[in-house]
């Protein structure tokens, strides 16, 4: 298996709340690879330590390791710029900034210093129409992102990651505030995305991991209680847990 | 039926709504009162002192024997004090409002948020004395030809002043965008520099730009400092060097000097005032409406 991520006995702490257990999986490159669980869990946690977005959290203290191209994210003098560029990240509300479609996909590029207009140009078309979004924006893209449905808000979003070409891509929850239409339409570009890119996911809605993803690790109360292939973990969970969560009987 | 002492307390509570409105609504009466007399003085100011001389006339003497009535030489004066105001306060106030919103942690912040806030709550005098007695002879250190009233000084210790009130309302703005456009960003691999001056601020933009309005519209309207350290010879120039006359200082010097009341000389401070009262009026209301704007984007 050609793993893209590998996470070592990783534990997370709020304070002194252990909120992540030694947690150790292997993420393989080239696929959808879900995380499940119910509410608290620490399944939002758990992706946001992937491309180091927690450091923000002023509590937030970690140990174990997370490797990727074969360094530690978390070892000093990592740049977490660069790291970020190459692990991006679309988050459970669609979070455009109030610009233009064109701005807010330019925006990656404008901050690497890009200036120059046909590769803008260029880019945002392309990153559009990965996004399956461009046939619907095309003809008004200096108009204010804010102006778009939710749907095409969130697509812009995965649009605005793919921008600056990254390796992994993180969803955590990304069609929480969506209808089940717009759901839809994230989940079959989410499917698309597996070709070129890695993905994670994190979802409470286990039909969506069944529907998108290859592989699933089930989390509880900030234990990895099981990851396996997709087909296994909802057809026949080793674990008990597993099985009770995935049949409805709590969470 | 309701009963007695159901209709006693509801008597009760329509005295105490009666008294809650009464007392907002004075609040009103003497505002609408102040502006009944404003307009009321300058009307028969511009009886005898037309409007066309007021706005172009390069002299203001209305104390002397050769009568001037030219307001433009006044507010020349207070543009200059506002703008070493504005030089010192938009910039300041700003960067210590992203330093605070975007880098200061915590507990920093909670020290340096009322540390600045302190700084408003100093009289306006002592900033006067401060900059007559302690700024202008340090200016003068470094520029010989500054007079011992001037406007450089008393500007730029009045930027001082000002500097809470941006800093505190573009902190304000700038806090109230949502962290998730924050996480946006820094998920695109950008710097926090970065964060903080394309996409905080300008999502924050017209909140910040109303409190630098705000800002402007207190400049022009303080009194105290420019009084004191500015001096009191109108003169329409733009040689921040010399002594000038603000609008403000004006009013002061006519309030406390010997004009007997309801003479034409008297009548000027209305006309003043009335002036004052109409740019710093509009400034606020331009203010609101930004902020208003800034509002209905992410609150």
């Amino acid at each position: 298996m050609d793993v893209a991520l590998r996470v070592e006995g990783l534990n997370v702490f709020y304070d002194d709340k252990r909120v992540l257990k030694d947690i150790t999986m292997e993420i393989p490159r080239n696929t959808v690879t879900a995380v499940i669980g119910p509410s608290g869990c620490g399944k939002s946690t758990f992706i946001r330590c992937l491309n180091r977005m927690n450091d923000l959290i002023p509590r937030f203290r970690l140990t174990g390791r997370v490797i990727y191209k074969d360094r530690d994210i978390y070892s000093n003098g990592v740049d977490i710029i660069t790291l970020r560029r190459q692990i991006g990240m679309v988050f459970q509300k669609p979070n455009p900034f109030p610009k233009s479609i064109y701005e807010n996909i330019a925006y990656g590029l404008r901050i690497q210093g890009v200036k120059d207009k046909r590769r803008i140009d260029q880019v945002v078309e392309e990153s559009l129409r990965k996004a399956a979004l461009w046939d619907e924006v095309k003809d008004h893209l200096n108009s204010s992102a804010l102006s778009l449905s939710g749907g095409q808000q969130q697509r812009l979003c995965i649009a605005r990651a793919l921008a600056v070409e990254p390796e992994i891509i993180l969803f955590d929850e990304p069609c929480s505030a969506l209808d089940p239409i717009a759901t839809a339409k994230i989940e079959d570009l989410i499917m698309d995305l597996k070709n070129t890119y890695t993905v994670v996911i994190v979802t409470h809605n286990m039909q969506q991991a069944a529907r998108v993803s290859e592989y699933t690790a089930f989390l509880y109360l900030g234990e990895l209680i099981e990851y396996d292939k997709t087909e296994k973990i909802f057809t026949n969970p080793s674990q008990r847990l597993t099985e009770e969560y995935i049949t409805g009987r709590f969470g | 039926m309701p009963s007695v002492s159901g209709i006693a307390r509801r008597r009760n509570e329509m005295i105490i709504e009666g008294l809650l409105f009464m007392s907002a609504l004075s609040s009103i009466l003497i505002t609408a009162g102040i502006i009944a007399i404003l307009v009321f003085e300058t009307i028969e100011f511009f009886k005898v002192v037309p409007l066309k001389d007021f706005l172009t006339d390069t002299q203001w003497t209305p104390l002397f024997v050769n009568k001037h009535y030219g307001i433009l030489t006044l507010f020349a004066g207070t543009f200059l004090t506002t703008f070493f105001a504005m030089i010192v306060a938009l910039p300041v106030g700003l960067i210590s409002a992203i330093y605070l919103s975007e880098y200061a942690p915590a507990w920093l912040r909670s020290i340096i948020k009322p540390g600045l806030e302190v700084l408003a709550a100093i009289p306006s005098v002592v900033y006067g004395y401060f900059a007559l007695l302690f700024v202008t002879p340090l200016l003068q250190r470094f520029i010989p030809h500054l007079s011992g009233f001037n406007s450089i000084s008393p500007g730029i210790v009045m930027g001082v002043m000002i500097i809470p009130i941006v800093s505190s309302l573009s902190e304000d703005a700038l806090h109230a965008v949502p962290i998730s456009l924050r996480e946006g960003a820094l998920a695109l691999g950008a710097t926090r520099f970065q964060v903080a001056t394309r996409v905080v601020l300008p999502a924050a933009l017209s909140g910040v730009a109303s409190s630098f309005i705000l800002g402007i519209s207190r400049a022009i309207g303080e009194t105290m400092v420019v009084a004191i350290a500015a001096g009191q010879q109108p003169r329409l120039t733009l040689n921040p060097l010399v002594p000038i006359e603000t609008v403000t200082a004006y009013i002061v010097q006519v309030s406390l000097g010997d004009t007997p009341t309801g003479t034409l000389e008297y009548k000027t401070i209305f006309a003043a005032g009335m002036s004052l009262f109409v740019v710093t009026f509009v400034f606020n209301i331009f203010s609101y409406i930004l902020k208003k704007r800034f509002r209905e984007e992410y609150e």
